[in-house]
Formats: C-alpha cells, structure tokens, sequence
C-alpha cells in the first residue's frame, strides 16, 4: 500500500497544483463578488500563450523559456479577463453568460491561431520542467518521500501564492476590502472603497492565476498545446465551492480531486483497485462533490454579493 | 412592421454583424480575404439543395439545446448541462437502437422515447438539488456533464463496441436511423433526418407552453420573482424541477437527433458542442422558441459553411466558433447598446 501511495503521490501533486492556482484566481474574483465561470477559457489562453513563447524561444534559451512562457501566460489570462471585466463590472452584464462567452472565445481563437501557425492546432514544446528533489528536505522519512522528491519548482512556486494568498486576503486592509465588496458592496463603497476598481483588479488575479494554472499543465505534464484543458476549471470551479471559498479549503478540495483523478488514472495497475470498475472511479469526484454540495448547502460560506452586479443607485 | 423591430430583435441583429465584423478582422489578420471568405462560408452551406439539407441538419440539434436553454432560462436557471444531456439522451437513443429489432416507427418511437428520459432524467437532478438545498445549477449541470461523459465512456466500449475502433459505438442499423429515404433522396444525398420536423414540433409545443398555458405563466414567474411567486401560491419549488426536467429532455431529444440522425453511431471522450452552443442560440433567439429556430439555423449555417471555406482557402474552421463565441459576449454585454436605445428613439421617433 505504501509503495502504491508513494508512487501515485507526485502524480497526484502535478495534477493538482493547476487546479490549486486556477481555484485560488477564482477565489479572488467570487471573494470581491464576481463569479468567475470563464476560468476553462482562461486556463485555455495561459495554456496558448505558454505553448507558445516557450515553442518561439526554447530553441535560442532553452531554461529561461519555460519561465518566460509562464510569465507570458500570467500576462496573457490578466489581458483577457478584462473582457470578462468589462462587461460584468462596467457594463453590469450577466456574470455566468459572459464566462461562458469567455469560454468560447478562447477556446475558438486559440485554435484558430495554432491551426493557423502549425496546421494540426497542437503546438508541442521540446522541454518541460524537470522533476526535482528538494536537497536537505528528502531525506526526511516518509514525509521526505512524499512531499520532497520529484517535485516540480511550480508547485512550490503555487504553494508560496497560496500562503501569501492567505495573507493578502486575511491579514492587509487591502484583502478586507476585496472580501468587503464581495458581501456588501454598498457598504463598501459607502466606506470609500472603490468597488469597481476593486472587482477589476480581483477579476485580472483570477486571470492572471489561471492563465498561470494552464501553462503549469502545459510544462508539467502535458508538453503540448491541445485546445483544451478538458474540464479542469470547471473542476476549479466547483473545488472552490466544495472549499467554501477559503484558501485552505480550496488546497483540500484540489487535492481531493487530484487524488482521486489520479488514483481513477492508474487503477488499472494497481490490483487493490482493478476490481472496482472504473466508471464509477472517474465519476466518484463529482459524485462527491454534488454530495457535498448537497450537505454543506445549509452552511455555504458563498459571498454574499457573487453573481450580482454592483450598481450604485440600490442602497 | 413595429413587432418586426423590436428591441431584442435588433440587439440580436448587431450581435451577429458585430461578431461577423470580429471574424472580418481575425481573417485580416491571418493574412486572408474576409469577402471571400465569408462568400465561401455562405456558399459551403447554402450553393445546393445538398448543402442546405447539411445546414438544416446541423441546425436540428441546435434548435433543441437552444430551445433547453432558452426554457430554463425562463424559470430563471442557467442550464449548461444540455451537453451532458443531450450525450445521454444520444447513448439512450443508441442502446434502444442497437438493442432491439422491430419495424422502423416502433423503433424509432421507443429510442425518441428513451432519448428523451435519459435527457429529462440529467435536468432532474439538478432541478432537484437546486429546489430542495439550493444547490447552484450552474455548478450541478457541469457536474452531471461529466458524469455523463464518464458513462458514455464506459458503457460504450463495454456494450456497443465497434467493429473496429474501441473509440465509438458499432453504427445502427438503417430502421433505428432517423434518416429516411424520402428526405434523404429529396436534398440529393444529405444528412437532414426526421429530427428537423421533431425539433419544430418541439419549438411548436414549447412556444404554446411558455405563452399559452397556466404552466408556462407559472414558470416565468418563478423565473421573474421566485418570491412574489411563491406569495401568489405557486409551487417555486415544483416549477424548478419541472423547468429542468423539461430542458433536460429538450436537449435529450436534441441528442437523439445528432446521433442516431445526422451521425449514425456515438462517439466516446467527447462532450458534443452543440450542448454550449445551444447557450449561444439561446441567447441570440432571445430566449424565445421562434428566436431560437431562427439562431439556431443561423449558427447551423456556420457550422455546415465552415467545410467548404476551409477547403477553398486557408481559413481555418475555428473561425465559426470564434464568430458565434463573440456574438454571445456581444450579446452578453448588448446593455451597452439596450442603454442608449431608449435614448435614441425618444430623439429619432418622438415619445409614443
């Protein structure tokens, strides 16, 4: 049991840190009150973007590259949900058409410009990251194992978001009044707080963070631009809700469906798992999930203004 | 000539050039001509009685997602479930046909018949969730999407296996096929398949539900206020799962139309698009049933063009998508436009 633990464990990590950091931006947009449903859309563009700097560049400097194309995906997510922005915080637009809409498009235009550049839409990238253990750290039994070899330097990068994240929203004025125009935006604006200002700069994090968590995928595990993120900000989406939109929630949530994504991955190869079919180990995740939203609906946490635009004639 | 250029209409209407201006653009930028490109677009779906057989085929599914998420809309929910239920409606639809041996009316009748509870069942669920424990559906469809991706996925190659691929479904005998012989002969060859009349049937029925019944009164006001309804005695909660199912079985039937009559067997690892662009339709139809039909063969002309201009130049097929993606935000964002449109006509017409 231990080796198979041991061995599904990084497999597990790498699938859940895109999904962490895309949870997390979606986090910062529904905190300041607008949800956010275009984060597959976005994670597509980081995805592109990635793909695409690092295909352009590996080949003249190929260390700097990856982190170049991470940096332009970070770029690139923020640009593009300024459409997303615009019309929910200018234009008081109907917040889930305009993600879906944000879906749409980037999964359209991406496709169209890789079709346009390589022909088949897929753009491949030569070198990924390299899988690294942590020196002092390894050594440590059990925990050394599990958390500190083959580890990819983005997930430490994600976890160090995720702590500041935590800090940035609980522990600064300015996260106060992020999380303030996501409950009572009137209140807010009553106070001085520029709500609008406020949703857009949340709005472009959440971009920003999944343009981020698309182009992870792309240097981790994938290793080619394929036009979609198949499902996993949605799946961002709702481990947002399973942690009731809280930092620490969101890591349980992620981890959850990045281990048990995993483990319905591999379940094939490891016998203890052979025997349960696996169509109920792929849905189990989201099973779960409706199960848990059915439970934890009498407590939800949700922000009390998400989804509603702020106009600042209703006081 | 007045209801003709009603305010939606119109918003419709500058959705549509504003998103064919954007798929001008974009063809500049490739380096392409955009008149040229629009011409081979428009010609690929409509130059002969084969290709507007296509387009109308292409449309059908369209019609019904659209018509599921325009329904829902109206009771105030946000289905984006009708891909996943339109791909279960499609294995439903599949398993009667490859099932059963019976004369080709019963056979179609009964897999119409399982399409549609298949579908009806996914918008269930949600429905449910969202009236008892106030479960988002947006959340809930998504869901229930890739339950049913993970199903068809499994219960393909285990039961329905192809003869040479374990990716789909062995293909349905011509009696479980909504194509027959007459349409096909008369649009010389096409896909077009009885799910053109269903689909109209469908928008016929929805049309008379949501304006002429008690019912369809009911859901627009759970839809409008769900508390003042509830204060005038209506059963919001009732209406919700009704609303769902009904949008459920819509898309199902949808499914039904897609793959066992424009395609003839199903496909495993894909969630079918016409399940997110029937939020397109719905939006640009204005949420109303003839709305949709019209959207929907708008779009479906896309679709069925974008072959045709591929082949003649060097657009690629995206571009269709990319067109219909900004007409939805264009339309999503139309307020800009709705603001000012009060303004203008009190200035062009004088206060009526």
């Amino acid at each position: 049991m231990w080796t198979i633990i041991a061995q599904v464990f990084p497999y597990a990590i790498a699938f859940t840190v895109p999904l962490l950091i895309t949870a997390l931006g979606g986090l910062y947009s529904e905190r300041s009150g607008v949800v956010n449903i275009g984060l597959e859309g976005l994670m597509v563009v980081g995805f592109f973007t990635g793909a695409l700097v690092i295909s352009k560049l590996e080949l003249t400097i190929p260390d700097t590259a990856i982190w170049l194309g991470l940096l332009a995906a970070l770029a690139a997510g923020a640009l593009f949900s300024l459409l997303h922005a615009f019309a929910c915080v200018s234009l008081n637009a109907n917040q889930v058409i305009s993600g879906t809409a944000i879906n749409m498009i980037a999964g359209a235009l991406t496709v169209f410009l890789a079709r346009n550049m390589t022909g088949s839409g897929n753009i491949l990238i030569i070198h990924g990251l390299v899988r690294r253990s942590v020196p002092v750290l390894s050594k440590i039994p059990v925990a050394g194992k599990l958390f500190f070899t083959q580890t990819y330097a983005t997930t430490w990068l994600v976890l160090a978001i995720l702590i500041v994240s935590w800090f940035v929203l609980y522990r600064t004025s300015f996260g106060l009044r992020l999380r303030a125009c996501g409950e009572h935006p009137q209140a807010a604006d009553s106070a001085g707080i520029n709500v609008y200002r406020m949703r857009y700069v949340a709005v472009m994090v959440s971009g920003a963070f999944a343009g981020l968590g698309g182009a992870i995928i792309l240097v981790t595990y994938s290793g080619e631009f394929t036009g979609t993120v198949s499902g996993l900000g949605f799946l961002a989406l709702a481990a947002l809700i399973f942690g009731q939109w809280k930092p620490l929630g969101v890591l349980g949530a992620t981890f959850f469906f990045g281990f048990a994504s995993t483990i319905a991955n591999v379940s094939q190869v490891i016998p203890a798992l052979s025997g349960i079919p696996g169509i109920l180990l792929k849905n189990f995740p989201y099973i779960v999930t409706l199960v848990v939203l059915v439970l934890s609906s009498k407590y939800s946490q949700a922000p009390r203004a998400a989804g509603e635009p702020y106009d600042k004639a209703k006081r | 000539m007045k209801r003709f250029f009603s305010k939606s209409f119109v918003m419709a209407l500058m959705a549509v050039v504003l998103g064919l201006l954007a798929g001008a653009v974009l063809m500049l930028v490739i380096g392409s001509n955009p008149a040229s490109g629009y011409m081979y677009l428009f010609r690929g779906g409509l130059m002969s009685i084969e290709r507007v057989g296509n387009t109308l085929a292409t449309a059908t599914p369209l019609i019904l997602t659209g018509l599921s998420v325009a329904f829902a809309f109206r009771t105030g929910l946000f289905n984006i479930g009708a891909a996943g239920q339109m791909l279960i409606g499609g294995l439903c639809a599949t398993a009667v046909g490859l099932t059963f041996a019976l004369p080709k009316p019963v056979l179609l009748t009964l897999m119409v018949a399982a399409a549609v509870l298949g579908g009806a069942l996914w918008g269930l669920v949600p429905g449910l969730l969202k009236a008892k424990f106030n479960v988002h559906e947006v959340v809930a469809t998504i869901m229930m999407n890739w339950i049913s991706y993970w199903t068809v996925y499994y219960v393909v190659p285990a039961y329905f296996k192809g003869a040479y691929l374990e990716t789909e479904s062995r293909k349905i005998s011509d009696a479980a096929s909504l194509k027959t012989e007459w349409l096909t002969g008369m649009f010389g060859g096409s896909y077009i398949n009885l799910g053109l009349f269903l689909a109209v049937v469908a928008v016929i029925v929805i049309a008379f539900i949501i304006d002429r019944t008690t019912f369809g009164y009911e859901l627009k006001a759970v839809g409008l206020n769900r508390h003042a309804a509830e204060y005038a005695g209506i059963k919001a909660d009732r209406s919700i799962v009704m609303s769902m199912m009904i949008a459920g079985a819509l898309a199902g039937l949808g499914g039904a139309t897609f793959y066992v009559g424009y395609a003839s067997n199903i496909q495993i690892g894909v969630l079918p698009t016409q399940g997110f662009d029937g939020i397109a339709v719905a939006l640009l139809g204005g949420n109303s049933p003839w709305g949709v039909f019209g959207a929907a063969l708008f779009f479906g002309l896309l679709h069925s063009g974008k072959g045709f201009m591929n082949a003649m130049t060097r657009i690629p097929p995206e571009i269709a998508d990319t067109i219909i993606a900004t007409i939805i935000y264009f339309s999503a964002t139309s307020i800009l436009v709705e603001r000012n449109w009060d303004r203008l006509k009190r200035k062009v017409g004088g206060v009526k």
